[in-house]
Parts: structure tokens; C-alpha cells; sequence
């Protein structure tokens, strides 16, 4: 066994990476925001007593969660690409990225609204809020602090998961790996090193998230404990 | 603010504050009320007795619409409830309600609690709803609370303050549903407390109660219900000289 790192050759190309890990990250950023908005109208639809709207909604679930990602990613990009509609791959990455996590998001919402107790509808119904008032202020608020940390481990590895879009070219950090290996045939030395970025990445998310807490949730800042 | 009224003399002039007439109501085969009538007079504290299963709380329910009726008439404050053209937050802005188990808002501060609704329903500035909410909050005896959370306060606080966000929206009639049965002895008697100062102030009050001392010394009226019926309703008095051997034992095992 001869085992011969040489890091030196990699490392000089830390602006790519730098770029690379930006355009992750970016990818992440934008399909995290659309991704709880879509996340909170489709708890809402799920819960729907319109059945025509439930349905719509539990069958984007049910096909995102029962299908590969990547699979998803190709399906945005050449059903696009038929449609005559040319975009860039970072907007077909982001999008795919949206409406995958988009379904992920839309479960765990709703199961954080599912748990907000009935009396609490009711004592906000007794105030004569609207229906608008009450998911907002009684339901959604309460919901997504309970979900809180299923949410951001979900962003997190969504995150993690936009690796797959180099497969369509997007130019985020494992596409950036896969031209540094195969200019350098360094393959073992860039992986290493980008397994390390993603590990921070992930880091930075978490963090920000846990800041993010501290200033949506003010109640846990003060008190500290569980909803 | 304060309607310091005397309820023998204006409840001959005036229509009554909650009315229900021959008021039917099933949950699939269970009839729960079977042709409730009773009303309620301006500055009267009306107690609703029974056992459980009787339909007291359904009646008590039924005035503020969360349960809807299948036949009979609610008005209540002129809304007439039981028409499907109610404009239900008119309604539930003249009527408050104060369930068993608080249910105040968890991630919200006692004063948010209490300047949600006024704030977002009727529109009252900021500032406006926070001054009321000190108000309602000393009427309680809470003032020192206002920035704390529900789960910082005992049940009968964390009851009182749910007493204080209905008081805000200025009701004109409250609605009290069993709001003693989740407390111990002595919780239970600072939240008796403040009913009773708010029925020495004048306020129309429903309420459903297990706490027979307590009824016996603030209610104008009494209905005893059993088996979906107003089985004797009177004046206080009833409970201890009851007409109906079903009330008699009821007290009798109540006390």
C-alpha cells in the first residue's frame, strides 16, 4: 500500500472552491425561502377541507417523496427544455431543489400545524379573529417553533443534496470537484477537501438557523425550553 | 367603562342579553338538547348546573355558535345565531369566552396575549391595546405579569389572564365554561374572586359550574339541566330548597 496525498495542487485552486461553495450555498438560500413558503401553503392545502385541493396537494407529496432527486432534477430540466424554455442551469437547480424540498417542507408544517390543540383554534375563534388571523398568529407561529429542528435538519441536507445538480452542470461545489480531479487527477485529495467544505457549509447553516431561532422565537430566547 | 347596573331594574326594559328557545341539538344519535329555552337579562349571572353528559356546556357552547343547533332559536346581543347568515365575528366580538383549560397562547407574552385580538380584530393602535391591557390585567390582579410567559404563571393566574384577554374586547355578555375544574381549592378561589367583582360590576355572565357554594352566592339564576332538558330553574334559593328530587340529589351529592 502506497498512499501519496499531495493537497498542494488542489489548494492553489481554492478561489473554484470558493466559488463553487458560494453557488451551494446560494442554491440552498433560495430553495430554503421558496421551499417554506411552499411548505406552508401546502400544509394549509393538505389540511384544506376542499378535497380537490387536499388531493392536488397530497399527490406533489406523494410523487416527490416516492421519486429520485436526480430523477426530479432531469425532469425540470429537459421538461423545460422541451417546452421550448431555456434557462440556466442554476435557475433549473434551484427550482428542482424548491419543489423537492418543497414537499418535505409541506409534511413537516403540517404536522407541526396538526399539533397545535384544538382549544387554542377556539380560543382565538372566541376573539373573533379571522380564519387568516387565527393560522397566523395561533397556528403557524407556534407550528413551524415545534418543527423547528426537523425543518432546518431538512434544509441541511438539502443542502447536501444540491451536489446532485452537478449532473446538470450547475456550477456548485461538487461540479467544481469533478473539473479540479480531472485537471489535477488529484480525485482522492479533492474529495477530501470537499467533504470538508460541505462539513462546514452544514456548520454555517446550522448556525445561522440557530440564530435565526433566537430572533423568531422569542419566547425560547427568554425561556429556553421546548414549546 | 365600568356599567355599574342593576339588573331587577333594566331587565324589565330591555330585551334579554341571550336567548334560546326550544334549542335541539344531537352529535349523531346523542341527544344532548332536547328544547333548552332560558334567557338571560342585562347585568345577570345565570349558573348552569348538571351533571356531566347533562348538555350544559353544549347549551353554554351553542350561545357563543361552536356548536352549531339543529332546530330552535339563539339571539344573543340582537345576533340571531342560530341563522346561517350570522356574521359569526360580529357575534363573537359582543360574547366572551373563558374555556377550562385557559388556552392562552403559549409563544405569546401575557400582554400579546391580551393585545392580539383588539389589535387585529377592532384595530386599535398598538399603544391603545397596551393601556388596556394593564387595565384588565389590575382588574385580574395580574399587572405585574404583563411580560411574562403563560407557562411562567400557576393555573389560576394563567386563568385570570385568560379572563383579562376576554375582558380587552369589551364584551357585552361572558361566557364561563367549567373555568374552576382544571384548579385546586385555592387557585380556584382567586379566579372565583374575579367573577365575582366582575358581577358586582355588572356584567351579563353565562357560566357552567361543578362549584355549588359558589353558584348559591352570585347567581340571579339557576338552570339545572338533566338529560338535555332545563329539568328546575329559579333564583339561587333553589339549590337549597330544590323542587325536583333530581336536583336535590344533585346538590346533595354536589356539596
Amino acid at each position: 500500500m502506497n498512499l501519496n496525498l499531495d493537497f498542494a495542487s488542489i489548494i492553489e485552486r481554492w478561489p473554484t472552491f470558493f466559488d463553487g461553495a458560494l453557488l451551494t450555498l446560494q442554491l440552498a438560500f433560495i430553495a430554503t425561502m421558496l421551499g417554506t413558503a411552499i411548505g406552508v401553503l401546502g400544509a394549509i392545502g393538505r389540511r384544506s377541507h376542499h378535497p380537490i385541493v387536499s388531493r392536488i396537494c397530497g399527490i406533489y407529496v406523494e410523487a416527490i417523496r416516492n421519486t429520485p432527486l436526480l430523477v426530479q432534477i432531469f425532469l425540470v430540466y429537459f421538461g423545460l427544455a422541451s417546452l421550448g424554455l431555456k434557462f440556466s442551469a442554476f435557475v433549473v437547480a434551484a427550482a428542482a431543489l424548491t419543489i423537492n424540498v418543497g414537499a418535505y417542507t409541506t409534511e413537516i408544517i403540517r404536522a407541526g400545524f396538526d399539533s397545535i390543540p384544538r382549544g387554542q383554534i377556539e380560543a382565538a375563534e372566541g376573539l373573533a379573529l379571522s380564519r387568516a388571523q387565527i393560522y397566523w398568529h395561533v397556528v403557524m407561529w407556534p407550528a413551524i417553533e415545534k418543527v423547528y429542528p426537523s425543518l432546518t435538519s431538512q434544509f441541511v441536507l438539502l443542502m447536501l443534496a444540491s451536489s446532485v445538480t452537478s449532473q446538470i452542470s450547475a456550477e456548485e461545489l461538487t461540479a467544481v470537484a469533478n473539473y479540479v480531479q480531472s485537471d489535477t487527477y488529484r480525485a482522492f485529495e479533492t474529495y477530501i477537501l470537499v467533504a470538508l467544505v460541505y462539513i462546514v457549509l452544514s456548520l454555517i447553516m446550522r448556525a445561522g438557523f440557530w440564530l435565526l431561532g433566537l430572533v423568531i422565537f422569542p419566547r425560547r430566547r427568554r425561556l429556553g425550553t421546548p414549546l | 367603562m365600568h356599567k355599574t347596573l342593576n339588573a331587577a331594574t333594566n331587565a324589565a326594559t330591555q330585551s334579554p342579553v341571550v336567548s334560546l328557545k326550544n334549542v335541539h341539538k344531537s352529535f349523531g344519535t346523542l341527544k344532548v338538547l332536547d328544547g333548552v329555552s332560558f334567557e338571560v337579562d342585562r347585568g345577570e349571572v345565570l349558573v348552569l348546573i348538571g351533571r356531566s353528559g347533562s348538555g350544559k356546556s353544549t347549551a353554554l357552547r351553542c350561545i357563543d355558535r361552536f356548536e352549531r343547533i339543529d332546530s330552535g332559536e339563539i339571539v344573543v346581543c340582537d345576533h340571531r345565531v342560530s341563522d346561517p347568515k350570522l356574521d359569526l365575528r360580529a357575534l363573537r366580538q359582543d360574547v366572551g369566552i373563558v374555556f377550562q383549560s385557559y388556552n392562552l397562547f403559549p409563544h405569546l407574552t401575557i400582554e400579546e396575549n391580551i393585545t392580539l385580538a383588539p389589535c387585529s380584530v377592532k384595530g386599535v393602535s398598538k399603544a391603545e391595546a397596551k393601556e388596556e391591557a394593564r387595565r384588565v390585567l389590575a382588574q385580574v390582579g395580574l399587572e405585574d405579569k404583563l411580560h411574562q410567559y403563560p407557562e411562567q404563571l400557576s393555573g389560576g393566574q394563567q386563568q385570570r389572564a385568560a379572563i383579562a384577554r376576554s375582558l380587552a374586547m369589551q364584551p357585552k355578555v361572558m361566557l364561563f365554561d367549567e373555568v374552576t375544574s382544571a384548579l385546586d381549592p385555592e387557585l380556584t378561589g382567586e379566579v372565583l374572586k374575579v367573577i365575582e367583582a366582575l358581577a358586582a360590576d355588572g356584567m351579563t355572565m353565562v357560566m357552567v359550574t361543578h362549584e355549588m357554594g359558589f353558584a348559591r352566592g352570585i347567581a340571579n339564576r339557576v338552570v339545572f339541566m338533566h338529560r338535555g332538558k332545563v329539568h328546575e330553574t329559579g333564583p339561587a334559593a333553589i339549590l337549597t330548597s330544590p323542587a325536583t328530587p333530581e336536583l336535590a340529589q344533585f346538590v346533595g351529592t354536589g356539596l
